[in-house]
């Protein structure tokens, strides 16, 4: 049993790095194609069918660039950022069950790596971690913008992690349980949780923007200084485990919003399975729009909006949650 | 078997982590092993299998320690080697004298092990459920303690740092930022 339950565990790991290292890839040939067609371009062309193949040459690319480590950086240091940002993404990824549990040749397959009872609450801290891939990428540098960069990252995700917390405490006090699975079976039977938290809802998309670091609060790497604000001094593989980093963190926080606010896999059935993944498609195609409809909002702004506006308004939601169930 | 591998693994990182934290010259070393050695620790607790206080390790000490990293940021040129002042030749006696004896105890702790047994505040309900159980009954008084030295805190901070947040640098032209530099000028030139 316990050999069995190790190779299935290692089988599940491998096919989320292999599927989401891939999707990563892929994203950025979705996120290219959907602002060029919003900004009236064309967008990736040339290479293969409809430009498909420039994931692939891209990857290329990334692989055999030369990696420059400068001087004055602190090296080890400087060399371990971006695998923390991209290790503590799929880190996070072990307590999302990306489908319903079914049978393959007569054995029952969860497609989760562990269901640890305390599953958001996991997601979310190691999300966390996450920021320490940019801040130490930026404090080692030896370079004055990547610091700064690294500073604003710093404040924005430490703000952001209050809201987050708080808007989904409201629903965790209506579930009663922080497994993602629970939440699930719980909309199976009770209807969504969005209809009766809309504002946590609200909330948790927004805060998801800046945990991500996505454009209305993509404050870590500055567009407007022409500069990639921590990446600036990375060069090949390095600023792609960034890049993955990243994106598969857009696509697990895609995951997570619809399992907990928007009914999950419902009843387990295939139609519940493409429904979820019609929202996370959704949910990362919204991120994609968000980027080309919106300007970044200034840091004090970011702040402003984070202290003065959103925290407030998931304390008095909690309150009147706490209130109605009593 | 696997509970043992885990075991040592982790005390073998987590010993070495704080070790560099204390032996390093160089702040980003310091800081980053102190925050990985934080986060190993949380291993301990799944051990155990008490996953929620381990999540919330992770949680409270990566926040924690990513305050450290911006006083960091502040006072130090973290790609330098801080130069540490070599103090009073004595201490390394006195610490070493302390570790020795602190060694003897911890090596010697399971021979009176018998008589130590783990107090267990309640039943088994799921973790999360248990910790909130014991933290709103028997230990009602000292969280509520700890509440209110937090209120203290976010009171004495507000106090500290709000004397000018109704002003704010980037709202303000230039004109108003020089005149407001020349009114805080002004008391000192007079002395």
């Amino acid at each position: 049993m316990e050999t069995a339950y190790l190779i299935e565990t290692i089988i599940k790991i491998v096919v989320i790095l292999l599927v989401f290292s891939a999707l990563a890839g892929l994203g950025t040939y979705f996120e290219r194609k959907i602002l060029a067609f919003m900004q009236r371009r064309l967008g990736p062309m040339y290479v293969g069918p409809f430009g498909l193949l420039q994931v692939a040459a891209d990857g290329v690319k990334l692989f055999t660039k030369e990696d420059i480590i400068p001087t004055n950086v602190v090296g080890r240091i400087f060399k371990l950022a971006p695998v923390i940002t991209a290790a503590t993404a799929f880190m996070a990824s072990a307590a999302i069950p990306f489908l319903p549990s079914f049978e393959l040749f007569g054995y029952k397959v969860n497609p989760i790596v562990s269901d640890i009872n305390i599953g958001i609450l996991y997601i979310l801290g190691v999300m966390g971690v996450g920021l320490y891939g940019p801040l130490l990428g930026g404090m080692a540098s030896a370079n004055k913008f990547s610091l700064i960069s690294a500073a604003r990252g710093a404040a924005v995700f430490i703000s952001y992690e209050v809201v987050t917390g708080l808007s989904i405490l409201a629903p965790i006090m209506m579930v009663g349980s922080l497994s993602l699975i629970d939440f699930n079976n719980y909309q199976a039977e009770n209807g969504w949780i969005i209809w009766s938290q809309p504002v946590a809802f609200i909330l948790f998309w927004i805060a998801a923007f800046a945990e991500t670091g996505r454009t209305p609060f993509h404050l870590i790497a500055n567009d407007h200084e022409i500069i990639d604000g921590f990446g600036t001094e990375y060069s090949g593989m390095r600023w792609g485990l960034f890049f993955i980093g990243e994106y598969a963190n857009m696509f697990f926080i895609s995951f997570v919003i619809p399992l907990i606010f928007l009914g999950g896999f419902g009843d387990g059935s295939v139609m519940g399975a493409l429904a979820l993944l019609g929202k996370m498609a959704f949910f990362f195609f919204f991120f994609l729009w968000t980027r080309a409809a919106w300007p970044d909002v200034r840091p004090d702004q970011l702040m402003w909006l984070c202290w003065k506006v959103l925290m407030p308004i998931a304390v008095i939601n909690i309150v009147i949650t706490g209130l109605v169930m009593m | 078997m696997f509970e043992a591998i885990a075991f040592y693994l982790f005390a073998f990182l987590t010993i070495a982590m704080f070790y560099i934290t204390v032996t390093t010259s160089q702040a980003l070393y310091a800081l980053t092993a102190l925050a990985a050695g934080m986060i190993f620790i949380s291993a301990f607790f799944f051990i155990l299998g008490a996953d929620f206080l381990g999540a919330v390790q992770i949680v409270v000490y990566s926040g924690a320690v990513m305050a450290l990293y911006a006083f960091g940021m502040m006072f130090f040129d973290t790609t330098r080697e801080v130069q540490e002042k070599k103090g009073n030749q004595y201490l390394v006696v006195g610490l070493a004298t302390i570790s020795a004896v602190l060694a003897v105890l911890i090596f010697s702790a399971p021979i009176i092990s018998d008589n130590i047994t783990a107090l267990y505040p309640v039943g088994t309900h799921g973790n999360t459920q248990e910790v909130g159980m014991v933290l709103f009954t028997k230990y009602l008084v000292p969280f509520e303690v700890a509440a209110v030295m937090l209120l203290v805190a976010m009171i004495a901070g507000i106090v500290l740092a709000g004397k000018k947040m109704d002003e704010s640098l980037t709202l303000m032209t230039e004109e108003e930022i020089k005149d407001m530099r020349a009114e805080k000028m002004r008391p000192k030139d007079l002395k």
